[in-house]
């Protein structure tokens, strides 16, 4: 379970938000929504242990979580809206790179199937450079769905994704949710999630 | 659902981090050998330019040759610094890092072996054919080597420091340097110590154990001050 305790925020002097409180559950995605500069990815670097908040607590299963909290490491999935890729390796080095990094095994059966199922068949071998905006982003969702982490902090994860991916991205967070994982997604379009799992949080 | 992996990171993490770091980043070296080596040509370049523009005098040669090499073997580290997190910084990458499970002072350790592989260690292998333009003798051109094979690490671990501490400032090139060279100071004294010595005939194994303490204080204290910066400049 994610808890947060009066949360607050700022940027230079300005106060993004203050006294934020909620908790989520197994199986439950919090959606954050708000209008551009009201701190939604701020928000999200501190829930990942990016960066200290201003005041208030963030708690994983009870336990206060410090920014880079080992323990919080080992249950986290963050994808940042810059997809960690490398222009000049091929998606499937990139893909085997990241997995490797979370310090996941995944066999190059794995990584295929996982490039298969978000459609990246025949750009496998293509390196980084040459795919496109939305491309990049299934490469990310491919590495989500390789993770066995129960957190998964997602910063704009509809962003560049066409109408089919869309759907694969709401597919793979309904799966993780179904099997007991949390979400939490700064979004400004519908994620398609079951509504009875979602709960939204609105910045102002 | 993976109460497996939620046990605190022990030695046996530090070595698969260090392997993973070094291996991408040699991997990312050598698809791009175009920037290594315009690194490397501005070595050779500096070094050659000196008895070009000073003196064909053999004994003056000889005598500023292990400077010079010093200094050039600084200058070329330091050019290729600023490379070293800003690439990861820029595309997100450096996050995932700094949230691996992994200890980020070992990935950190991976990537300054990897730059040391690919900038320090050409710098070291091409010294002796370059002193020759410095008329040095076999055994100058020999502790020369030694010198720069213990000496260039250091340059590679302290250079980290800096790199990540002006990671996404402005004029973060320049700043490096002025926060860097200070630093080097003692590595090149001793670097190019060791040289004189043994022209003067005297021992050199003063000289190179300064440097191999040095180097061995580095090892251990660099990586985790780079890690720290790192972390700060993500915040």
């Amino acid at each position: 379970m994610l808890e947060a305790q009066n949360l607050a925020a700022r940027r230079g002097l300005a106060r993004l938000f203050s006294g934020l409180s909620f908790r989520v559950g197994a199986g439950e995605a919090l959606v954050v929504t708000g209008a551009n500069g009201t701190g939604k990815t701020t928000l999200l670097r501190m829930l990942a242990g990016l960066s200290a908040p201003a005041a208030g607590e963030i708690r994983w299963n009870g336990t206060p979580a410090v920014p880079f909290d080992p323990a919080l490491r080992a249950v986290l999935a963050f994808a940042g809206h810059l997809p960690s890729l490398k222009d000049e390796l091929s998606a499937e080095e990139n893909l085997a790179s990241l997995v490797a990094l979370a310090g996941e095994a995944a066999s190059s059966e794995a990584i295929r199937e996982a490039l298969d199922n978000v459609a990246l068949t025949r750009q496998r071998t293509l390196p980084a450079r040459v795919l496109s905006q939305g491309q990049r982003r299934r490469i990310g969702l491919a590495r989500l769905a390789l993770l066995p982490r129960p957190l998964w902090i997602l910063d704009e994860p509809v962003t560049a994704l066409d109408a089919a991916g869309t759907e694969l991205l709401a597919r793979i967070v309904a799966g993780h949710l179904a099997k007991g994982g949390l979400a939490v997604a700064a979004t400004h379009a519908p994620l398609g999630l079951p509504t009875a799992r979602v709960r939204p949080l609105a910045l102002a | 659902m993976s109460a497996a992996v939620t046990a605190p990171p022990t030695g046996d993490v530090v070595l698969p981090a260090v392997r993973w770091a070094a291996a991408r980043d040699l991997k990312l070296a050598l698809r791009s050998r175009g920037e290594l080596g315009v690194q490397l040509l501005f070595y050779v370049i500096v070094v050659s330019l000196f008895p070009l523009s000073t003196t064909p005098e053999r004994n003056l040669l000889a005598t500023m040759g292990p400077g010079v090499l010093w200094v050039a073997a600084l200058l070329s580290s330091l050019l290729s610094l600023p490379r070293l997190f800003a690439g990861d910084h820029a595309d997100g990458t450096l996050e995932q890092i700094a949230l691996s499970p992994y200890p980020l002072a070992a990935l950190v350790y991976g990537k300054i072996l990897a730059h040391w592989l690919t900038t320090g260690l050409p710098v070291v292998v091409l010294a002796p054919l370059l002193g020759l333009q410095y008329a040095m003798d076999g055994e100058s051109l020999a502790v020369l080597t030694a010198a720069l094979l213990v000496g260039t690490p250091i340059l590679s671990l302290l250079g980290a420091i800096g790199a990540a501490l002006t990671l996404g400032l402005r004029a973060s090139g320049s700043l490096l340097a002025l926060l860097i060279l200070p630093l080097y100071v003692p590595v090149l004294i001793f670097g190019a110590g060791a040289v004189d010595a043994a022209r003067a005939g005297l021992g050199v194994s003063a000289n190179l154990s300064l440097l191999g303490a040095g180097l061995l204080v580095a090892m251990v204290g660099a990586p985790f001050a780079a890690a720290a910066a790192v972390r700060i400049a993500l915040d």
